[in-house]
């Protein structure tokens, strides 16, 4: 789906955000159709960074709604004493549709922050798919009659730092496996499967580049640029040159193994004379 | 870094009920980490962690079987101003029970540090974790190394202290006669558990999600081949704590000289007493009051042997840490040769 074009700050949501959401989601009370929470997360020139949520309790039914405001309070207190750059910067609700409660859960929200989100997501996979949204709400109506507020779409992005993005990825092998839990590998089975990735790349790379030479597909030129910048990165050394090199390294590297596991000997040689 | 107290027991029944006579040699055999939790730890110290200050927080979850499951996490303010204690504790008691509001476990299992460099051996981890699985049988505490994930891969380790240890606390005697007497190393101080990570299918969704919208980043941190700052770093960290490890053996050796020239001035004094007796007997007058010896030469202080123990066991976890690092720099090198040989 397109992203439409806004007038208003572009939304980076954490996917510690989205995991939070997800969760509180599933912890839900008896009868609660959706849940809502506080969104808490630091403001720029023009765009809002969104890196902590909470859950907060509310009751809705037909005609009304109640939310604990207590609640939302005394939470933003204890998170502010952790992280103190954290700022209220709008609220989420899981569901579909922005119902009329919405509006006034909006405006309660507008009391603590200068012009709040909104963010939706669809966690019964209403349409298919989980639908992460972000609003900003609009004053709309004839000035001074019938006056109402319509929610805007803003745009939305991921954003992770890299040790994040290093979790997402561990994560991510965990859903290939529905059902089952994987263990933290250790690290020569690492490096294998980090080979084993950029294998599969390039073996991606060659079959584009065999159907282009067997006139299957027509030659991008961008690509081929691309491949022209690939093969070249491998950096031209001499052979004796690339020898010496990789030599120090290895023995560097073997003279620290040898000295670490010299100095484990001695402790457990000093251990064992001790106990004696 | 002050001990933390654990919070008093609110009604959680279901934690005291896992087999209160478990006979295994430790009541959890695996941790089982939703993956909320990983990613709360991870932005608690990107976001308040920068520059060598450890980050904690406080684990929840609970006991099944013999699996430790951790549910949720909640980070711990750090203690920049000198703030009054009870802070602590009353940030403790408002957040279990504001979480307990909105279902989420409230039940504490155990405590995470983030750590530089692997440094986590140290007399302050001890106690609290001493402390917490005094109070709660099955408490573990996570160590996550942000930097080691950050060269590409997770690093998140479980421990806990062994019964052994546990004994030794609670007496709380740490002379060398009673560690030789429950004859603990230094590898049996702490025992880790592994770590399984499970996600519940929601969030399974999610990624997916995730996966098809964020952009294929840059994902081969851990093929890098410039390894010799992290190299330096802990060989740095490795020489220091050998330091204070050979420095502590001095002492020890002087201790041990010194109570044996002592053994010796006492003997010879006995005995120059006996003679004079003997001749004084001879001689026919009183003898001399035999005084008490132990008064007159007071033993030295015999040092500490626990400090010994955790730097021991600080060494050998650095050792470990740095062996790891090679062998994956030397398949890396190889990998890189094989591509140069390929090219000329």
């Amino acid at each position: 789906m397109q992203q439409m074009s806004v007038y208003g700050p572009v939304v980076k949501i954490h996917p510690v955000v989205l995991a939070s959401i997800g969760d509180s989601y599933e912890r839900r009370n008896e009868g609660a159709s959706r849940v809502i929470g506080t969104l808490l997360g630091t403001i720029d020139k023009h765009s809002v960074e969104v890196t902590n949520c909470f859950s907060v309790p509310h009751n809705e039914s037909e005609d009304e709604v109640a939310v604990d405001m207590e609640f939302a309070k005394n939470m933003y207190e204890l998170h502010k004493r952790v992280s103190p750059s954290e700022v209220i910067i709008g609220w989420y609700a899981t569901g579909f549709e922005i119902t009329e409660h919405s509006v006034l859960i909006h405006e309660y929200y507008s009391r603590e922050a200068t012009n709040p989100i909104h963010l939706t997501m669809d966690t019964a996979l209403q349409s298919g798919k989980m639908n992460i949204r972000a609003y900003v709400s609009a004053q709309m109506g004839v000035p001074g009659k019938t006056v109402g507020v319509m929610f805007t779409p803003l745009s939305v992005k991921y954003k992770y730092y890299d040790t994040e993005r290093i979790g997402v990825d561990l994560l991510q092998r965990t859903r290939d496996a529905p059902n089952t839990t994987n263990g933290l590998t250790s690290d020569l089975c690492q490096v294998g499967g980090a080979a084993g990735r950029v294998q599969d790349m390039l073996a991606t790379v060659l079959t584009y580049i065999e159907d282009v030479l067997s006139g299957k597909q027509t030659a991008d030129n961008s690509v081929g640029r691309y491949l022209m910048d690939l093969v070249n990165k491998v950096p031209k050394i001499s052979a004796e040159d690339f020898e010496t090199m990789l030599n120090s390294n290895i023995n560097d590297l073997l003279m620290v193994t040898y000295l670490s596991n010299l100095t484990q000997a001695q402790i457990a040689l000093n251990e064992k004379i001790v106990v004696l | 870094m002050a001990t933390r107290k654990e919070s008093t027991s609110t009604p959680t029944a279901p934690m005291a009920s896992t087999s209160p006579g478990a006979t295994l040699d430790s009541p959890v055999k695996q941790i089982q980490i939703e993956g909320l939790v990983v990613l709360k730890m991870i932005k608690h110290y990107q976001e308040e962690g920068q520059g060598s200050e450890v980050v904690q927080g406080v684990l929840l979850g609970l006991v099944v079987e013999d699996r430790l499951e951790i549910t949720n996490c909640f980070p711990f303010p750090q203690h920049t101003e000198d703030d009054a204690d009870f802070d602590e504790v009353q940030y403790q008691m408002e957040m279990m029970r504001s979480l307990r509001h909105v279902n989420i476990d409230h039940l504490h299992v155990g405590w995470y540090q983030s750590t530089y460099y692997g440094s986590f051996v140290s007399r302050a981890l001890l106690d609290s974790q001493f402390s917490y699985q005094h109070a709660i049988e099955e408490s573990v505490v996570l160590i996550y190394d942000p930097i080691k994930t950050a060269q590409g891969s997770l690093s998140l380790k479980a421990y806990r202290l062994t019964p052994k240890l546990m004994e030794i606390c609670k007496e709380k005697d740490f002379s060398a006669e009673g560690l030789k007497k429950a004859m603990i190393g230094f590898e049996h101080m702490f025992e880790e558990v592994p770590i399984v990570i499970k996600n519940s299918h929601l969030i399974n969704v999610l990624m997916w999600e995730l996966e098809e919208k964020s952009t294929v980043a840059d994902k081969h941190e851990l093929l890098n081949l410039s390894s010799s700052n992290h190299l330096e770093k802990s060989l740095q960290l490795l020489m220091d704590r050998v330091d204070d490890m050979s420095q502590d053996i001095v002492k020890y050796n002087t201790y041990s000289r010194n109570l044996s020239k002592q053994q010796q001035q006492k003997h010879q004094y006995t005995q120059r007493r006996q003679q004079e007796n003997a001749q004084r007997q001879t001689r026919g007058e009183t003898p001399l009051p035999e005084e008490d010896v132990t008064k007159m030469f007071k033993p030295p202080q015999p040092p500490p042997r626990m400090d010994t123990l955790l730097i021991a066991g600080q060494i050998n976890n650095y050792c470990q840490n740095v062996k790891e690092f090679t062998s994956q720099n030397l398949g890396k090198l190889f990998m890189a040769e094989a591509l140069q040989g390929h090219n000329s």
